[in-house]
């Protein structure tokens, strides 16, 4: 049975990272933006946990209990951002949201 | 003696207080009554001064009050002097005699005024007499001054007030007009005054008239044969002075147009007083003037020409008061005429016998034009001696006195006058022609005098007619203002004087009975023996001159005299009294004569034209320069800085604000390149901060 090695976490985590990054920059919907942003934290996540238990330091999975509760916060401030734009825009297309520039 | 100076300060009093104080809260009575006392006072005192001079050996006293120039070192001819001017008055005959005429025909006047001014509302009852106060103030002034500026304060002052009580009614044109003209024709004289009085300083070095008498009287006679010296300058510009107080040739047109004012005004200081202010500075200045024959003899014509002039227009004008205006000034050419043939005497004794008899005419003219309410035509007056009697009676007098029959006053004073001029050698008029022109003249004043008095209170009556009715027969205070009952005689306050008066003019002339009379009336000359110091410098006490020729002659000549007047009485009894109609006749077949005159000689109309015009020309053109060249210089420069202003604006503008903008300009340009960057995509924000954190990390793993 294959052993499951940290390298696997650190490719799982990179995988999940640039999945999270792609989404972050091609995608148009600032919903799937944001899904794409807990993809990010998420991958950050594995890497701490799984260093975490390379390493056999709590601190990391500390840590990630604290992302999470910032995720958690952070979704809950953004949604907010988007509901009250579009109520404003009816839109939640990230194009036509381009009021701060020049 | 002492307090000669209280005599013109009294008045100056009375014109202080009803000119401060009365004009507000005096009622009419109060300030007639405060300025007649204030005369009064002045007359008391002057009969005083003139009693104790009476028993004065010198017949000289001089008071000096304060110092006005104070002693200035001075360059004379003989060393170094100095110059000095005190406020200092002169007590000796001939300003006594002025003194006692001026307060005393003043007097009546204020209280003549009281009766004759009461119609007019209270401010201007106290203004009048506040002027009226303030003009005998001047005129004593005048009178008493005993230096060349002291007399000239006077002299200024009562122009002042003639001006002044001229436009007494300011609200009508005609008054106010007639104001300025006399007082700018009086400052055509006072010019010649002013250079005389600059002449007398610079020869004499002093002002003092007694002085001024003794220097001169060491200098030769300006004869013909000696030429035309200082002193000849000086009396001509004194002359000059003379012709515009006392309205001679060329300057006499504003004293009938005077007659605007009030007739107590008229008869003070437009008959009485003021304008033989200049008969009285020739008198004063006697020793000058007797050193410069030839301008006497200038004096003498001028004199003469003007009494026949004025004479003659006095002959066909309708307005009583203009008539007695040029009376006057005709009467005033007598007094020149006998100053001119060196009668100083005889002059001053006209000039105090004319006070009495024309200021008597003035205040009856006056008391006529009130009974007739404000009517001065004599076309529509007649018949008026049964409505007032003591003016027709008073008036008559006045009239007889003027025209020259004995014993009234005017006949002593004018047949001194014509005496004199027919023993008068002129230095380029022949003998007697003088005395003919004074001779036809005193038989047009007899005439013009009695068509007057014939028109105003004989034949029919012309005037307006009147309510007889009954229906406001109730008592009316005063006839203005409310239904004009017809001619009535005045109230007592008007009546008084003009019977003192008219004993003064009946009376006056005993004073200076001829000599000729000396077998019937011992008391001869008198007037002439008193006044003699003061025509004769100090110490130079020379004999009078005898002026005799033999005694039937001298009567001859007061019988034709008095013959001419009648033979003028006749005249004007034949045709206004007897013949209404033959006037009119006569004027028809003479109408281009009578056309001249009734147009007094279109003097005015051709001082009109020269010197009125002339002047106004002169005033346009030099306007115009003032406007187009000085104007324009102002206007230039402030076009010259509008221009500067406007390329300072230009280069501002373009230049300053130019490379400003220039920099924004290109800056602005600049940003083209790099706000392109900013997308506000966050996409891409996100994907640079990639790029940025690869670029980052590559050079941290790769380049270390």
């Amino acid at each position: 049975m294959l052993e499951i090695t940290p390298l696997h976490y650190s490719l799982l985590s990179a995988a999940l990272f640039m999945i999270g990054v792609i989404g972050v920059l091609v995608r148009r919907n600032v919903i799937i933006i944001f899904m794409s942003i807990e993809l990010i934290l998420n991958a950050v996540n594995i890497n701490l946990i799984a260093l975490s238990d390379q390493l056999q330091d709590l601190a990391g999975q500390v840590f990630v209990v604290f992302v999470i509760a910032v995720a958690a916060a952070e979704a809950a401030v953004g949604l907010g951002i988007i509901i009250a734009f579009y109520r404003n825009k009816e839109t939640v297309n990230i194009d036509e949201i381009q009021i701060m520039r020049w | 003696m002492e307090s000669i100076w209280l005599i013109p300060l009294l008045p100056g009093i009375g014109a202080a207080i009803n000119g401060l104080v009365g004009i507000r809260f005096f009622g009419k009575r109060l300030a007639g009554v405060l300025a007649s006392f204030m005369m009064g006072w002045a007359l008391w005192l002057s009969l005083v001064a003139f009693w104790e001079l009476l028993g004065d050996e010198d017949r000289f006293h001089q008071v000096t009050v304060a110092s006005w120039i104070p002693p200035i070192p001075l360059d004379t001819v003989d060393g170094i002097g100095s110059f000095s001017v005190d406020w200092s008055f002169t007590l000796d005959p001939l300003s006594a005699m002025m003194l006692l005429i001026v307060t005393g025909i003043g007097f009546l006047i204020h209280i003549y005024s009281i009766g004759y001014i009461e119609h007019e509302p209270r401010g201007g009852v106290a203004r009048f007499f506040c002027y009226l106060n303030l003009f005998c103030f001047f005129m004593l002034t005048l009178v008493l001054g005993s230096n060349f500026l002291v007399m000239f304060v006077g002299w200024e002052g009562v122009g002042l007030c003639s001006y002044l009580l001229i436009g007494y009614w300011y609200q009508k044109k005609s008054a106010s007009d007639a104001g300025k003209k006399a007082f700018i024709v009086n400052r055509i004289g006072d010019w010649g005054f002013v250079l005389g009085v600059f002449l007398v300083f610079f020869t004499f070095g002093t002002l003092d008239f007694r002085a001024v008498a003794e220097a001169a009287s060491h200098m030769p006679v300006e004869t013909a044969a000696v030429g035309f010296g200082v002193i000849s300058a000086i009396c001509l510009f004194l002359f000059i002075g003379a012709t515009g107080k006392s309205a001679q040739i060329p300057l006499y047109v504003w004293l009938p147009d005077a007659m605007e004012g009030p007739t107590p005004v008229s008869a003070l200081i437009h008959a009485a007083t003021m304008v033989t202010a200049g008969v009285y500075m020739v008198c004063r200045n006697a020793v000058l003037f007797t050193h410069a024959p030839m301008v006497m003899e200038v004096v003498a014509i001028v004199g003469v020409l003007t009494a026949l002039v004025a004479a003659t227009i006095g002959l066909v004008q309708t307005d009583i008061k203009r008539v007695l205006a040029y009376s006057t000034v005709s009467q005033l050419g007598y007094m020149f005429l006998a100053t001119g043939v060196g009668a100083f005497g005889a002059a001053a004794f006209h000039l105090m016998t004319h006070a009495f008899f024309k200021a008597l005419l003035f205040l009856g003219s006056g008391s006529v034009i009130h009974g007739m309410n404000e009517e001065q035509d004599m076309r529509r007056m007649g018949g008026l001696r049964q409505y007032m009697p003591v003016t027709a009676l008073t008036m008559a007098i006045g009239a007889v006195a003027i025209a020259g029959i004995p014993p009234f006053s005017g006949f002593f004073s004018k047949d001194e006058i014509l005496f004199r001029t027919y023993l008068h050698h002129g230095v380029f008029v022949p003998d007697k022609v003088l005395w003919g022109l004074g001779v036809v003249t005193a038989m047009l004043t007899a005439f013009y005098m009695f068509r007057l008095i014939n028109m105003t209170f004989f034949g029919a009556y012309r005037g307006p007619a009147w309510g007889h009715g009954a229906e406001d027969h109730g008592h009316d205070e005063d006839g203005h203002g409310h239904a004009w009952h017809g001619p009535h005689e005045s109230p007592r306050w008007m009546t008084i004087p003009l019977v003192v008066l008219a004993v003064g003019a009946m009376l006056a002339g005993f004073v200076g009975v001829p000599i000729a009379f000396e077998a019937v009336w011992p008391w001869t000359a008198t007037i002439e023996h008193f006044l003699h110091p003061s025509f004769v410098a100090e110490g130079a006490h020379a004999a009078e001159e005898a002026h005799h020729m033999s005694l039937l002659g001298e009567l001859g000549l007061m019988a034709f005299s008095v013959l001419i007047a009648l033979g003028g009485i006749w005249f004007a009894y034949r045709n206004y009294v007897e013949r209404p109609e033959a006037a009119e006749r006569l004027a028809e077949s003479l109408a281009g004569p009578h056309r001249v005159l009734t147009n007094k000689y279109y003097v005015d109309e051709l001082y009109d034209a020269t010197v009125v015009r002339g002047t106004m020309g002169s005033a346009g053109g030099l306007w115009t320069v003032d406007r187009q060249v000085v104007d324009g210089a102002v206007n230039g420069t402030g076009w010259t800085t509008i221009a500067a202003s406007w390329v300072s604006h230009v280069l501002d503008k373009y230049v300053v604000d130019g490379l400003v903008n220039l920099t924004a300009w290109l800056c602005g340009e600049a940003s083209y390149a790099f706000r392109r960057a900013q997308t506000g995509l966050i996409q891409n924000y996100a994907f640079v901060t990639l790029l940025g954190v690869f670029a980052f990390v590559t050079w941290f793993l790769v380049a270390r």
